[in-house]
């Protein structure tokens, strides 16, 4: 009987062992692909080429990534700037201080905020908050300002609903306790809420960011996608994932390598922002 | 201070219902709490002794669908008036829990958490209670050298300990144990009674205790709640070896039904 039970036990290990295989043998030969479609011709040009280089003329074999990797580097940020606080602080009213049938109505449609497609994002963005931007601020319009401010939008849901989860885990022992030392509703929430909620916090942000770095289509419709260092929040920009995503049709040859080497890059870029967020996050922890 | 000391009763609990939506937990609950002893609440699970803790320091405010009635008057002032300054209420009236809940921050930080909340930053100032509150534990010896270490770490009797000093830190007059020993292995409640011997020099005590022996051995007067009603008060002396009314007795010697 006993034996029969741990036989049954393994053979599920075993299937569950192969289904968890083959997600990552996927996710394996994906990047193995980009990296052996992109890696040649970083190695021909020179890295320093792909990374420093100001220039994006592939058909004259000028390969600079630079102005893309300031400009996905840019409107993330911006979005995170925009994204993070108004996240926050929408995950901690709903939490801690309005009642649970108003959270508990608002953290569903929030969620389906994240469902729209993102070239509704676009398309709104470029109906309203393009013209908005060139009216009052000057410039073309599709900008930085605007990329991020839509990203910002977007990365929204995720980053609230993450946070929600990760204060709604903190146990209510901790708010008694810091309520019985005499301490307000807001400093219990700053000085003892917050930080018990780290890590989950961070982890909703690590996945903003990395919606927002990786979000193509509703970039390409408000950033104005010129291949030029941007030289104020005004001006136009294009990120990794537009340079792709704009000339993939069309690419052969070098061309078609170079922007696989755009792709390696954008890659690199999430691994490192990653690893980055997990160390701040871990670092804050200890101290 | 020195007002309150010379007083005899520092609380008075007059005619005190609570409701949680249309169930009645405390039934017009009546009696007076000596300064500087210990008493203890005893009764039957479900029967309103958290509930009435809770009373003392309004935290009962929090759950919704609560609502209290009548009077608890404290250092002579009803707390249930509207001016009451509830933050104040609470550093005077300090509250350990069941479970051991430290703040999951620094020994330093837990200790001296109710300072910052009440607008105390020199360094030196909450230094020196911390020294005070930890001793005033038995903790000093034992963690001044770890100050810096993340106080989950603590065994549960430490962390107990802890959250004793982080209410002593605020400095509060009277101090609400709802079953403080009751994570705790019979070794640790002995030395938590110890200490509660101790405080009880400085502090009005009110502790709520599943434990009779507890009770006998602790506590100076002893209040006995049965379904919300307040069924007998007095000397704890008295309550167990000569209870005026028979659920008393019942309770008291184990035959309780
Ligand atoms: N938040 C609440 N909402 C509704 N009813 C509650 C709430 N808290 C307690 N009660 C009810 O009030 C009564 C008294 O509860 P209380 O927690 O004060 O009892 P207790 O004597 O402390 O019990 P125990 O010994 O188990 O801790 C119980 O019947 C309980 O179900
Ligand atoms: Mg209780």
């Amino acid at each position: 009987m006993a034996r029969h039970k741990s036989g049954g036990d393994r053979l599920i290990r075993l299937s569950l062992l192969l289904v968890a295989l083959s997600a990552i043998s996927v996710l394996a030969i994906i990047t193995i692909f980009i990296f052996e479609q992109g890696l040649p011709i970083m190695a021909k040009y020179g890295l320093k080429n792909f990374l420093l280089g100001q220039d994006w003329f592939p058909s004259e074999q000028s390969f600079g990534l630079l102005p893309m990797i300031v400009g996905s580097l840019l409107v993330t940020l911006g979005a995170l700037v925009i994204g993070v606080p108004l996240g926050l602080a929408s995950a901690i009213f709903l939490t801690e201080f309005s009642n649970r049938r108003l959270s508990g109505f608002l953290k569903p449609v929030i969620e389906l905020l994240a469902g729209i497609p993102s070239v509704v994002y676009g398309f709104l963005g470029l109906m309203f908050l393009v013209p908005f931007i060139r009216k009052n601020f000057g410039g073309p319009g599709l900008s930085v300002l605007a990329a991020s401010i839509i990203l910002g939008i977007m990365i929204l849901p995720t980053i609230i609903s993450i946070a929600i989860d990760a204060i709604r885990a903190v146990p209510d022992s901790y708010r008694e306790g810091s309520i019985a030392l005499g301490a307000t509703r807001w400093q219990t929430v700053r000085m003892v809420v917050l930080p018990a909620a780290r890590s989950g916090l961070v982890a909703g942000i690590i996945l903003g960011m990395g919606r927002a770095i990786g979000e193509t289509m509703a970039v390409i419709m408000v950033a104005g996608n010129a291949a030029d260092l941007p030289g104020s929040l005004l001006a136009p920009v294009r990120t990794l994932t537009s340079n792709i995503a704009l000339e993939m049709a069309y690419a052969s040859g070098e061309h078609r390598q170079a922007l696989f080497a755009t792709g390696v890059i954008l890659f690199v870029i999430i691994m490192i922002l990653n690893f980055l967020a997990n160390l701040a996050a871990r670092k804050q922890f200890r101290k | 201070m020195a007002e309150i000391t010379s007083r005899k009763n520092i609380i008075e609990v007059k005619s005190l219902s609570v409701f949680y939506g249309q169930f009645q937990a405390l039934k017009s609950v009546q009696l007076e709490l000596q300064a500087r002893k210990i008493t203890a609440l005893i009764g039957p699970s479900g029967c309103g002794k958290s509930t009435f803790l809770r009373t003392l320091n309004r935290m009962n405010d929090l759950i919704e669908g609560a609502r209290t009635e009548g009077q608890v008057v404290f250092d002579g002032k009803n707390i249930y008036d509207p001016e009451t300054d509830l933050l104040e209420l609470r550093r005077r009236i300090g509250m350990v829990f069941q479970r051991p809940n430290p703040f999951p921050l620094s020994i330093f930080d837990n200790v001296v958490y109710g300072l910052r909340v009440h607008g105390q930053n020199d360094r030196r100032y909450m230094e020196e209670r911390l020294f005070r509150s930890l001793q005033a534990v038995n903790l000093w010896e034992e963690l001044k050298d770890r100050l810096e270490a993340d106080a989950l770490c603590l065994t549960g009797e430490q962390q107990q300990r802890l959250c004793i000093a982080r209410v002593l830190a605020v400095g509060p007059e009277v101090i609400l144990m709802d079953e403080p020993c009751s994570a705790l292995d019979p070794t640790a409640t002995a030395r938590i009674e110890d200490l509660m011997y101790q405080l009880k020099e400085k502090y009005t005590i009110i502790i709520v205790t599943h434990n009779m022996q507890q009770a006998a051995r602790v506590s100076d007067n002893t209040g006995y709640f049965l379904l919300g009603e307040l069924v007998e008060f007095g000397q704890t002396n008295q309550i167990f070896t000569s209870p005026r009314d028979a659920r008393t007795e019942d309770y008291i010697t184990g035959r309780f039904g």
